[in-house]
């Protein structure tokens, strides 16, 4: 999903940069008063793993591949503004340092793989929190369902971006292309989001900024 | 209390890098829908010549020079993993504003 330079239109990624840059100018101010000794070391290493997981590439259909976002596993993980942070980095170096996702198209990337995940993902996260069973299997749920929905958002505003952008892109060819085939990556997004945060559930569930609001139901039990 | 949490983020590196090292080469050479879709239009040649950015160090994710194509995907998802790691943890820290309220040395996180 990450749009190459000369894809999108001048005000399509001007725009992009406009919110994703007001996004980030929030997160910063944010994470400057609230981010302590303990969360530097978990940021670096949530980005490093999402851009080694991001290179792990599965086939789908129709001679395509996808992977991974992990902008809900890390909002889940790191609270919402701090996983934009997160992928604003992962989406910076894969840009510059790998010629993956344009520069132009920087802003649009991250606002897509980055804050749709990390914002909305994480907004639907606490709504299905709210209504599914408050356990450790509720709680996995919610962010797989999450996850699965950001990607599918995300991949339709791409799509919307580049019609947008004007000829050869049309929204009736870009959308049901890339929200169809994304609709299946996100099955691969659900899973690795459900078993990468059930393992740190399992070893540091101290660490995941979303579980601390939850009531600790095996501190309840003899 | 604050456990100690960098036992917990190096091991978590350590899975990302290996990840990074010996599954990224056996991941799918297909292109993305996107890609596809450019192509599909005609579209995708617009696009390869075009880059604002000319200078990746590792185009394609493969560190350039390397003989074997498996090896060099490997190199370059081993060091962009730990660049990231590097750039994400300096710039966390250096957005932080907070300091430990005991001298160093004396607090273990």
């Amino acid at each position: 999903m990450h749009i190459p330079d000369a894809y999108l239109s001048a005000p399509v990624f001007a725009a992009g940069y406009v919110v994703s840059g007001a996004v980030c100018a929030v997160a910063v101010a944010r994470a400057n008063r609230n981010l302590g000794e303990r969360e530097v070391p978990l940021l670096g290493m949530t980005a490093a793993f999402i851009f080694a997981v991001q290179t792990l590439n599965f086939p789908v259909v129709g001679g395509t591949s996808g992977h991974f976002l992990g902008s809900t596993f890390a909002a889940v993980l790191l609270g919402p503004l701090n996983a934009c942070l997160v992928m604003a980095v992962v989406l910076l170096i894969q840009c510059l340092g790998f010629g993956d996702g344009g520069l132009t198209a920087l802003g649009a990337n991250l606002f897509n793989m980055g804050i749709v995940g990390a914002l909305g993902g994480w907004l639907l996260f606490r709504a299905l929190r709210a209504v599914l069973p408050k356990s450790r299997w509720g709680f996995l749920a919610s962010a797989g369902a999450a996850s699965w929905v950001a990607m599918v958002v995300a991949s339709a505003i791409c799509a919307g971006e580049l019609a947008a952008s004007g000829p050869p892109f049309q929204l009736r060819v870009a959308l049901p292309a890339m929200a169809g085939v994304h609709a299946l990556i996100g099955i691969g997004e659900a899973v690795i989001t459900v078993a990468a945060l059930s393992s740190v559930l399992a070893v540091r569930p101290d660490l995941v900024a979303a579980w601390d609001r939850t009531p600790k139901l095996e501190e309840a039990r003899p | 209390m604050t456990r100690r949490v960098w036992g917990f983020v190096l091991a978590g590196l350590l899975v990302s890098v290996l990840l990074a090292a010996f599954v990224s080469p056996f991941a799918s050479q297909a292109p993305e829908v996107l890609e596809k879709l450019a192509k599909d239009h005609r579209f995708a040649e617009k696009g390869e010549g075009h880059a604002a950015w000319q200078h990746p160090l590792m185009p394609d994710y493969k560190v350039p020079g390397v003989r074997s194509e498996s090896v060099g995907t490997a190199l370059a998802g081993i060091a962009g993993t730990l660049l990231v790691f590097g750039v994400a943890f300096g710039a966390a820290r250096l957005i932080s504003r907070k300091r430990p309220a005991v001298p160093e040395g004396q607090q273990r996180l």
